[in-house]
C-alpha cells in the first residue's frame, strides 16, 4: 500500500532530491520547499521506496498537497 | 537635486522610505509584482509601476524591469531599500549609468563589503579586529579543516558572497566538517550563485552588536551608536535595542571607533552597518551592511534622527546634516519583528490571508506594517509582517511599553512570532540584559 507524502507548509518546490525507485529512511528529504527565503524539506515519515514523485521544482504546493507517494 | 524617488522594494522598508521622502517634499513611485497589487506600500506611493510575476527573480530582483519602470515613471532616483537589489552593485553601477541617482553608497564599496572574505581584509588592514578565520576563500573541505584546526573548533562556514546570517553551517568537531562544508557549499550556490566557502571561528554565548556609521560626499564619517541585536533565530534577528544593555563603555568606544574607523577606510558614504560579536575578551567584526538595516528605527527612536531623510539628503551631495558630537544616544528603545511564521514549529513560514489585524499605538510605541488586515502574505517573499518599536527613558521603561504594545496586537489568519515576543518581553534574563546570540535555539524561552 502506497503511503501519500504530504507538503506540511505552503510553498515553492525548490528542489525534487529523490526520485521513483530510491530508497529513503525515516526523516530523510524527498523534497525540498521553499518559502518566504526559507528552505524547508519534506521528509518521509517512515523509511520505503519512492514510487512516485509529483511534483516539479518551480510549482507552487498547498499544505496538505501530497508531493510524492512511498511504497 | 533629484525629485521623484522609486523605492525597489516592498512591505515595511517601501512604505517608511515613502515617509522618507515626503519629509523632504519628493515625490514617490512604487513598484509591485502581481500578487503585491493591492499592497499598502502600492496604494501609498504618487506613482505605481506592475513589474511582472509574483517570484522576486522576476519583479523584485530583475534589474531591467526596476531600470524600465523608473524610465517610464519618471523617477530620477532609487532607493533600494534591504534585501532584494540593496546589496547588488551591480544594480547600483546600473543606475548610474541610466542616469539615476542611488540612494547608498558607491558600487565599489558595495561590492568590496559583499564579498565577505575581502570585508575581513579590508577591515582587519584598517585596525578592524576580526572574527579568527580564513583571509581567503578555502578550496575544499581539506583546506577549511586546515583553517578549523588552526583557530579551534566550534567553527562555522559562511559563503564568501553571502552575509545576512544565510546559508551558514556548523561544524562543533574535526568530524561534522565535511558534512558541514557540504551544506554550507550548496547553500551558498544556491542562495548567492557563488560556492566559495569561509571559515570562522564559532564564538559561542557572544553578543551580536552592531554600529549605525554613516558618510558624506566630503569624507566625513560618524556613528549613530550602538545597536544590541542578540536574540535570533536561524542567525536573523528577532529583537533589537539601543543602547546595548550592561556593554561596558570601554568596549563601547572600542566599537563605534572602529567602526568609524572601518568605514573610512573604504570610503564609505551614505548609511552603513559595521556587524560584530561581543564576548568577555573583546569584539571582533563579522561583515558590514552596505544599506539601511531593518532594526534603523531603534537608532532613531534614541538619536531623534531620520535615518532615511538624511540618506536623501546625502545622496543629493549634501553633507551630512549632524556633525558626531549632536547625534546623542537618549533613553533607550526597543524593536520586536513580527514574523509569519509558527515559534511552536521551528518558526516555519506561516502563508495566508490576515483576516484581523490589531495595532497597538501611544506614546513611546512606533509601529511599521507592510500589511493590512486582508492583506496575503505570500510564500515569495520574507515572511516580516511588521515591527514594534518601543521607546522610554531608559530600558526598563521601554521594555513595560513594549510588553504592553505585544500585548494590545492581534493577528488572525496566519500564525506569528508574537506569542515568543511576548515570553522573550517578560523573561528575566532578557529583562537584565544578559543576552547571547543562541538563547533562542538553546531554548532559553521555551516553556
Amino acid at each position: 500500500m502506497a503511503e501519500e507524502i504530504k507538503a506540511h507548509i505552503t510553498g515553492v518546490v525548490f528542489q525534487v532530491t529523490t526520485k521513483p525507485g530510491d530508497t529513503v529512511a525515516a526523516g530523510d528529504p524527498v523534497i525540498v520547499l521553499e518559502s518566504m527565503k526559507m528552505e524547508i524539506p519534506v521528509e518521509a515519515p517512515r523509511a520505503g521506496a519512492v514510487k512516485e514523485i509529483r511534483v516539479r521544482e518551480g510549482q507552487t504546493v498547498q499544505e496538505g498537497d501530497t508531493v510524492a507517494l512511498l511504497e | 537635486m533629484f525629485r521623484r524617488v522609486l523605492v525597489a522594494n516592498r512591505g515595511e522598508i517601501a512604505r517608511r522610505i515613502f515617509r522618507g521622502c515626503r519629509a523632504r517634499g519628493l515625490a514617490t513611485v512604487a513598484v509591485y509584482s502581481e500578487v503585491d497589487r493591492d499592497a499598502p506600500h502600492v496604494a501609498e506611493a504618487d506613482h505605481a509601476v506592475a513589474i511582472g510575476p509574483a517570484p522576486a527573480r522576476e519583479s523584485y530582483l530583475d534589474i531591467e524591469r526596476i531600470l524600465a519602470a523608473a524610465r517610464e515613471s519618471g523617477a530620477d532616483a532609487i532607493h533600494p531599500g534591504y534585501g532584494f537589489l540593496s546589496e547588488n552593485w551591480r544594480f547600483a553601477e546600473a543606475c548610474a549609468g541610466a542616469g539615476l541617482i542611488f540612494i547608498g553608497p558607491s558600487p565599489a564599496a558595495i561590492r568590496a563589503m559583499g564579498d565577505k572574505t575581502e570585508a575581513r581584509r579590508r577591515m582587519a588592514a584598517a585596525g578592524v579586529p576580526v572574527v579568527p578565520g580564513s583571509s581567503e576563500p578555502v578550496a575544499d573541505a581539506a583546506a577549511a579543516a586546515e583553517v578549523a584546526a588552526a583557530v579551534g573548533y566550534p567553527v562555522i562556514l559562511k559563503a564568501a558572497a553571502g552575509g545576512g546570517g544565510i546559508g551558514m553551517a556548523r561544524a562543533a568537531h574535526a568530524g561534522d566538517l565535511a558534512a558541514a562544508h557540504a551544506t554550507a557549499t550548496r547553500r551558498a550556490q544556491a542562495a548567492f550563485g557563488r560556492a566559495e566557502i569561509y571559515v570562522e571561528r564559532y564564538l559561542e554565548g557572544a553578543r551580536h552588536v552592531e554600529v549605525q556609521v554613516f558618510g558624506d560626499a566630503t569624507g566625513t564619517v560618524v556613528h549613530m551608536h550602538e545597536r544590541e541585536c542578540s536574540i535570533q533565530r536561524r542567525h536573523q534577528k528577532l529583537v533589537e535595542e539601543s543602547p546595548a544593555p550592561n556593554l561596558p563603555p570601554a568596549v563601547k568606544q572600542g566599537l563605534t571607533e572602529a567602526a568609524v574607523a572601518g568605514a573610512r577606510a573604504i570610503g564609505y558614504v551614505n548609511a552603513g552597518t559595521l556587524e560584530f560579536l561581543v564576548n568577555d575578551h573583546g569584539f571582533y567584526f563579522l561583515e558590514m551592511n552596505t544599506r539601511l538595516q531593518v532594526e534603523h528605527p531603534v537608532t532613531e527612536e534614541v538619536t531623534g534622527l531620520d535615518l532615511v531623510a538624511a540618506q536623501l539628503d546625502v545622496a543629493a551631495g549634501a553633507p551630512l546634516p549632524w556633525p558626531q558630537d549632536a547625534i546623542v544616544q537618549r533613553g533607550a528603545a526597543i524593536e520586536a519583528r513580527v514574523y509569519a511564521e509558527d515559534p511552536a514549529r521551528h518558526f516555519l513560514p506561516s502563508p495566508g490571508t490576515i483576516s484581523r489585524l490589531a495595532l497597538p499605538s501611544g506614546p513611546g510605541v512606533r509601529v511599521e506594517s507592510g500589511v493590512v488586515e486582508g492583506s496575503v502574505v505570500s510564500v515569495h517573499y520574507d515572511p516580516l509582517l511588521f515591527k514594534l518599536i518601543a521607546s522610554g527613558a531608559d530600558r526598563a521603561r521601554a521594555l513595560e511599553r513594549l510588553a504592553r504594545a505585544l500585548d494590545a496586537c492581534a493577528v488572525e489568519g496566519v500564525k506569528t512570532t508574537l506569542p515568543l515576543l511576548r515570553t522573550i518581553a517578560a523573561h528575566p534574563d532578557f529583562r537584565r540584559g544578559a543576552l547571547h546570540t543562541q538563547m533562542i535555539e538553546q531554548g532559553a524561552f521555551n516553556g
